[in-house]
């Protein structure tokens, strides 16, 4: 079983299998949003309380969500790479942070436009969302940081790896005690916190943009992982005897 | 089990000589122990004047800049947590020692502390009276920096002993602790405040404990990890 595992694992066989299955991912990816984007802008009601405003959240709610996911991915590659020692998951770990980080910031840029006719105000740091959304940016640009700091790949790997699993024991903790500190600041919460029940002609076209963005996120990590590997890879001979045979491309 | 008991005073003396020894190397080098508290004082004092010198400004704004000076004063300690011990090769000695490198870590951990956090708090109420804040006050605010910096020279541990072998200095170091020193600070300065305007206050002290708690068994863990990565 072990030699399935590092057979499947070996940078090789990975940079084929990924250039295989991204575009699996993709093309339903943007198929999904497609649909999505035509259901959400053009189908569904008009939010009695916030008039077209609220559309925003189908990019919102899909952008916020994978910012999460992909620091999952980072901690989570991070503990197999340490426990396991696979430096593919390592590989997925480094590959998934800018990812991850251009998703938080689409977050927090579309939940500040969308502060702003809801608000009146482009940034409100009474929400706690919004804050620890902020938070989770830096810890991002920290782990990114110290990579870039680190000119040995293994000792940045299992460097950052630590630095990943530190930082999503504090991501709970950073989103209890900002919870708790906008609730000092403010009676109430400005957004509903369950909503209300959705038509169904809102969640649909959400539930295919959230599935849509994650396809298409997991076809841009495959590719950053190919990337990833060719990098980390480029002194190897399967490397060279593939740009020698001319199949750079596939 | 006797085995386990032979070893138990040999490692809380590992744990005493690490600290002893550092504290002995804090005492003949007092400016890395005075350094970081003149900055607190001093940017305890740019406020005022770059705010302005009224009294409720004053008030108002004191339990954060407080909290927020003792923060970055901190920060600026932890750079040279693990450095000199890198530098002269203490550390490696450290890393070969039979004693559970996670104790010795704590010890230094809690050096740096007693170092830093100490004279922080002692510092403090000096400071918080010239923000004109009331005697209680300052008692909670001793009391949140007190938990505070404990959980802060935990944390910072874990981020010196990441970047131990790079020359990047401080940058790097602060890129990766204050995010994760955002909610001790969040916690601490907002208790303070919530003293200050005579409301319940004490769910931040719970959780500061709780923070401190946790951090105290489970950084010196991550702290060894980090120092095997950065000495491989």
């Amino acid at each position: 079983m072990w030699t399935f595992f590092h057979r499947l694992a070996s940078p090789p066989h990975i940079y084929r299998l990924a250039a295989i299955f991204a575009p699996w991912l993709l093309f339903p990816g943007l198929v999904l949003v497609a649909y999505g984007t035509y259901g959400g802008v053009f189908v569904a009601p008009t939010d009695y309380q916030q008039g077209d405003a609220f559309r925003i959240i189908y990019v919102h709610v899909p952008a916020a969500y994978l910012s999460m996911m992909a620091y999952m991915i980072m901690a989570v590659g991070g503990g197999i790479g340490l426990i396991w020692r696979i430096k593919l998951a390592h590989t997925v770990g480094a590959a998934a942070a800018p990812l991850g980080a251009a998703f938080t910031l689409l977050a927090l840029l579309t939940g500040s436009i969308w502060g702003r006719p809801m608000w009146g105000t482009w940034w409100e740091w009474g929400d706690p969302r919004l804050t620890s959304e902020l938070i989770l940016l830096f810890l991002y640009f920290g782990y990114m940081a110290l990579r870039a700091a680190i000119d040995d790949t293994l000792k940045a790997d299992k460097a950052c790896a630590v630095l990943a699993l530190v930082g999503v024991v504090n991501v709970v903790i950073v989103h209890y005690s900002v919870e708790w500190w906008s609730s000092l600041h403010q009676g109430q919460t400005l957004l509903r916190k369950g909503g209300p029940a959705m038509d169904p002609a809102m969640l649909y076209p959400l539930l295919a943009m959230i599935l849509g963005f994650t396809l298409i996120f997991g076809a841009l990590l495959l590719r950053r992982v190919r990337t990833e590997v060719l990098y980390r890879e480029r002194r190897t001979r399967w490397v060279r005897e593939m740009i020698m045979a001319g199949q750079g491309g596939k | 089990m006797s085995d386990n008991e032979a070893q138990q005073p040999a490692i809380l003396a590992g744990l005493i000589a690490v600290i002893r020894r550092d504290l002995l190397l804090s005492w003949k080098r007092p400016g890395d122990v005075l350094n970081p508290l003149f900055f607190f004082a001093m940017v305890c004092t740019l406020f005022p004047l770059a705010v302005g010198p009224g009294a409720t400004q004053l008030m108002f704004i004191g339990p954060g800049v407080l909290w927020v000076a003792a923060l970055l004063a901190t920060l600026l300690s932890l750079n040279s947590l693990f450095v000199s011990d890198f530098e002269d090769g203490s550390l490696e000695q450290l890393l070969v020692s039979p004693q559970p490198l996670p104790v010795l870590v704590l010890g230094k951990t809690i050096a740096h502390w007693l170092c830093s956090g100490v004279p922080l708090v002692l510092v403090s109420p000096l400071l918080a009276a010239t923000y004109r804040m009331p005697t209680g006050v300052i008692g909670v605010m001793m009391l949140t920096l007190t938990l505070g910096t404990v959980c802060l020279s935990l944390l910072g541990s874990i981020g010196a002993a990441l970047t131990v072998g790079l020359n990047r200095g401080t940058a790097l170091l602060s890129l990766l602790i204050l995010p994760l020193a955002m909610p001790v600070l969040l916690l601490g300065a907002n208790t303070v405040s919530l003293a200050a305007d005579n409301e319940m206050y004490s769910t931040g002290i719970w959780a500061l404990g709780a923070y401190a708690v946790a951090a105290l068994s489970l950084s010196p863990y991550a702290t060894a990890a980090a120092l095997r990565i950065s000495n491989e």
